[in-house]
This record gives C-alpha cells, sequence and structure tokens, in this order.
C-alpha cells in the first residue's frame, strides 16, 4: 500500500489497561487500517506511584527497600545499582567476597527473569505446553535464589557496603548442581526454538527492528542485542566483578522476535558460565564494610545491566541521612519507542507477542505528563518548571 | 435446587481475574506461579480468566494508584453478582511500602470491599494457595 491513509478508512483499538499482553496495567491506543497497524500511542503511567519522591522522605537504608520494589522480577539488580551508587557517594569500595555474591545473585536473578518471560512468550504464542514446562523448570532457579537469601523474590540481600548473607560450600555445591540440571532443560529449550514448526511460523520475520532503527530509538537489552549490535553495560562499563569473569555477549542478527528469544536463550546458558566461574573464583574474606550514616554532599551515576537492559540511577547527596534526588530510569521505558517501531505494519493478531517481546515490566515506567483536556495538548514539565509551578500555587493560598 | 448446583458449581471451579492496580509484579508472578505445574490451583477448578464479565473472583495485587482507581471500580463493577475479592500481598492490604506516597490509596478496601486478604511481600505462592482455600470455604457459607 502506498500514499496516503484515508482518514475515515482508519478504525481505532483502544488495548487495556486491563489484561493486555502482560498482567499489567497498560494501554495501548492501536489506529487499525483493514487488519494492519498504522500507528500505536502506548500509555504506560497507571502505575505510578512516586518512588523518586518517596527516595527524599527515607534515609538511605530504608530506600533500600524502596528501590527493590520498583519492579519485582528484577528486585535484586535494582538494590545493587542503588547500592552500587550509595557507595560511590559515600566514596567505599565494598570486599571482593561481596561483588562476587553480587555478580551471582544478579546472574541467577537473570535466569528466573528470561525464563519467566520465555514462558510468558509461548503463552502468548498460545503455546501453553511450552509456558508450562519452563515455569516448571523456573522452580529450580528460585529454589536457589531462596536458598541463598531466604526469599523467593524480594531477597534483600545487596545492603550499603556489600551483602547480607554469605554464601557456604554447601549452598555453592547446591548451585553448580542447580545450574548442571538447569543447563541440560536449556538444551531442550533451544531444540525447540530451533526446529519447532509451529514456533518457528509465529515469530520468524515478525516484529523487525533494524540496528540503525534500534540505536536511534535508543533501545537497550536484548532488544538491541536481538539486531546485532554488541552493546551490554556487563562488558562496556564493568560494574562489580564482571571486569574479572570472562563471558561473550550474546547477540543475533535478523532483529525479529525469534532473535529476542534466541538472545535470552543464549544469555541463560552465559549466565550459568558466569556463576560457575564465579564460585570457583570467589575471593575469602569478609562480605561486608560500615558506611557513614551521613553522607557529604555528592553527585554520582549508577548504571547496570538488568534482565531487560540498561539500568541508570541518580543520585545527588547533601550531607544528611537522605537523598537529595534519586533519579530511576529504567530499561522498559527506554524500550518504549522501539516497540512502536516493532509494530507498525504487522497484523492485529501479532500484538501480543511484539508488545510481549521487549519483555515489558511496567511497574517500572510510569512517567508524569501533562494533557490539557481541552484543546488536547500534551506536555512534560522538568523539575525546575515543577518547583517554580509549586512555588506560585503555595504562594497564592 | 438449582441454586444449590450453581452454588456447588462455583466452588468446584471458581473462575479468577487477575488484576494489577500499581504492584512492584513480585505479587503478580507469585500468583502465576501459583497457577503453573510446582504449585497448580488448577487442581482446585480454578481457571485465569481474561474477561471481568466471566470471572467469580478478582485477585487485586499492588496499592492502588489514583490512575487505576476508576479502572478498577470499573472491573469490579462489570464481574457478575456474586463477585469475591481476594487481596494479594502487603501494598493490597495497607500500602505497604508505598505508605505515605502522594499517588496511591493504600489498600484495595479502600475502594472495593475485600472478602479475604494474604499478606507478605510477596506472599508465597502457598500463601495464595491457603487464601483461595479460606474463600472457597466462605463461598461454601455464603
Amino acid at each position: 500500500m502506498s500514499g496516503e491513509y484515508e482518514p475515515e478508512s482508519i478504525f481505532e483499538i483502544p488495548v487495556g489497561p486491563q489484561h493486555p499482553a502482560l498482567k499489567e496495567p497498560i494501554l495501548l491506543h492501536f489506529k487499525i487500517e483493514g487488519d494492519i497497524i498504522v500507528d500505536v500511542i502506548p500509555r504506560p503511567a497507571y502505575t505510578h506511584r512516586g518512588i523518586e519522591k518517596a527516595t527524599e522522605a527515607r534515609n538511605y537504608i530504608q530506600n533500600i527497600y524502596l528501590c527493590e520494589r520498583v519492579c519485582g522480577i528484577c528486585s535484586f539488580i535494582h538494590t545493587l545499582v542503588y547500592t552500587q551508587g550509595v557507595e560511590r557517594l559515600a566514596e567505599v569500595e565494598p570486599p571482593p567476597r561481596a561483588k562476587y555474591i553480587r555478580v551471582i545473585v544478579s546472574e541467577l536473578e537473570r535466569i528466573h527473569s528470561h525464563a519467566l518471560w520465555l514462558g510468558v512468550a509461548a503463552h502468548e504464542l498460545g503455546f501453553d505446553t511450552l509456558f508450562y514446562y519452563i515455569w516448571r523448570d523456573r522452580e529450580l532457579v528460585m529454589d536457589l535464589l531462596e536458598l541463598i537469601t531466604g526469599n523467593r523474590v524480594n531477597y534483600a540481600m545487596s545492603t550499603v557496603g556489600g551483602v547480607r548473607r554469605d554464601i557456604t560450600d554447601e549452598v555453592a555445591h547446591q548451585i553448580k548442581k542447580g545450574m548442571k540440571i538447569f543447563r541440560e532443560r536449556l538444551d531442550v529449550y533451544t531444540e525447540v526454538v530451533e526446529q519447532e514448526p509451529t514456533l518457528r511460523k509465529r515469530v520468524v520475520d515478525v516484529g523487525k527492528l533494524s540496528p540503525h532503527d534500534a540505536v536511534a530509538l535508543c533501545a537497550v537489552g536484548p532488544t538491541l542485542r536481538a539486531t546485532g549490535v554488541k552493546r551490554d553495560v556487563r562488558a562496556d562499563d564493568p560494574y562489580q566483578a564482571y571486569d574479572e569473569i570472562p563471558f561473550n555477549v550474546a547477540t543475533y542478527h535478523t532483529g525479529d522476535v525469534l532473535a529476542q528469544i534466541v538472545v535470552r536463550v543464549l544469555e541463560m546458558y552465559e549466565a550459568a558460565n558466569i556463576i560457575d566461574y564465579a564460585l570457583d573464583h570467589m575471593p575469602g574474606g569478609p562480605i561486608r564494610v560500615k558506611v557513614p550514616w551521613n553522607i557529604a554532599p555528592n553527585e554520582v551515576i549508577s548504571r547496570g545491566e538488568a534482565p531487560r537492559g540498561e539500568l541508570f540511577y541518580y543520585f545527588k547527596s547533601n550531607g544528611t541521612e537522605k537523598p537529595e534526588r534519586v533519579k530511576i530510569r529504567t530499561p522498559t521505558l527506554a524500550n518504549i519507542p522501539a516497540v512502536r517501531q516493532m509494530l507498525l505494519g504487522y497484523h492485529i493478531a501479532e500484538i501480543p507477542i511484539v508488545f510481549a517481546s521487549i519483555d515489558p515490566c511496567l511497574s517500572c515506567t510510569a512517567r508524569f505528563s501533562f494533557i490539557d483536556v481541552k484543546t488536547g495538548k500534551s506536555w512534560v514539565w522538568d523539575r525546575e518548571q515543577l518547583r517554580r509551578y509549586s512555588l506560585k500555587w503555595y504562594g497564592k493560598q | 435446587m438449582a441454586l444449590g448446583l450453581v452454588k456447588w458449581a462455583r466452588i468446584k471451579s471458581p473462575w479468577i481475574l487477575h488484576f494489577n492496580t500499581g504492584a512492584c509484579n513480585a505479587c503478580d508472578i507469585e500468583v502465576l506461579a501459583a497457577l503453573t505445574p510446582r504449585f497448580d490451583v488448577e487442581r482446585f477448578g480454578i481457571l485465569l480468566k481474561g474477561s471481568p464479565r466471566h470471572a467469580d473472583v478478582m485477585v487485586v495485587t499492588g496499592s492502588v494508584t489514583r490512575q487505576i482507581r476508576d479502572r478498577l471500580v470499573r472491573v469490579y463493577e462489570q464481574m457478575p453478582e456474586p463477585k469475591f475479592v481476594l487481596a494479594v500481598g502487603n501494598c493490597a492490604a495497607t500500602g505497604g511500602v508505598f505508605q505515605q506516597c502522594y499517588n496511591v490509596y493504600e489498600g484495595i478496601d479502600k475502594v472495593i470491599p475485600v472478602d479475604v486478604y494474604v499478606p507478605g511481600c510477596p506472599p508465597r505462592p502457598e500463601a495464595i494457595i491457603y487464601g483461595v482455600v479460606k474463600l472457597l470455604e466462605k463461598l461454601a457459607k455464603s
């Protein structure tokens, strides 16, 4: 088809906020021409809870537990990047053993998150058998996480200055045994992805994204790596013990949904290798150092590779026990312009799998913007404008 | 007689609707884990449904945000009578860690009536199953 679309031939379909691809609230406003998607307007703000503001009212230790609950699936990487940032603020170096334990837990979390995603993606394709098999095997990783940290989802493991629990030899042995079994299961899923014709029919050449678009739209994580661009915070800007551990950055060249699945399966293999290497080369010593309660005025950033891509924190301290400002940029927010591009030109039936392919985790994605209902104009305010508005508003009182 | 049959059928196969009102996803993945093979609540006849019009029980997670409040009420009103609500997680009960945030209502019972609370951050799948069984007892008495 070419040329301008006739306005009356375009049909609008709102999807959500209840029950789109995942179980989270998002409103996707589709414009449809026949069966083809011509435009998408995502509105992800239904889970806005005001966490950045709440961090200013809590001290550095209380904020660990708040930041952990920015997102439940990638809860460890949030605490890791948060505590790493606070350590940089206070100019404290965590002990080497703590760095290795952080790497092990964050890689286990990556496996659990990717397995979860693979299951959900299979469910979106209508392949529920695969969904149930993967979720059964994911419980193996959940058991290991529970063994190390004492909880299944929100671990409360990383703290300012180190970690809260050590990994004993017995636990290390259990983790290695678990990884061996999990690798065997991964071989089965690799075979399914490579050979199952019903699966391949749904994912090959669907939701394509070119490397040029992916970089231009600032995609991150597996979404970017699925287009063949080798970019990973763990390799490009190593944090914790990643500079001492050899690993490959998994990429795939096709840029469609199949590539996203392949990249995530390869990353699970890599994560299992990293865990084994880290367990073998873990240094001894303490797992935690003391950090002062009040932190002198300072300004730092902290980055990490979450299962979904680059996670970014900005910190400003003011000499008290509470931060002046914490800014969080999560990977799903960065991937939303890319998923819009991926949906354009495909059929309605492909919405769930293409949208789910970026592994959307909307609980961290909500942002504030303004919409004038009368004129339909929308705009975004920065902090300075908001501050000025609040001063003006309170001045009237 | 017919009423008794309907009630018997409802206890043997309560269909649930899962609604996230601003949770961090942790409760949501534990609810999903409860549905999958290790824990398997489907053995009680529980089936996850997409539409509120098919559902008997609404499983709600999260501390209701101001954005989602109207949608939660609308989804609740679309469910046919009799309807039951299972609040999963600390946020759903009291607001949890998000208490005193400017955009949350601190608990689902501020907006819609709740039948069973399952505390925990997040509750384990076993706890969610226990909550479901409590709800089935309540269904039998209703």
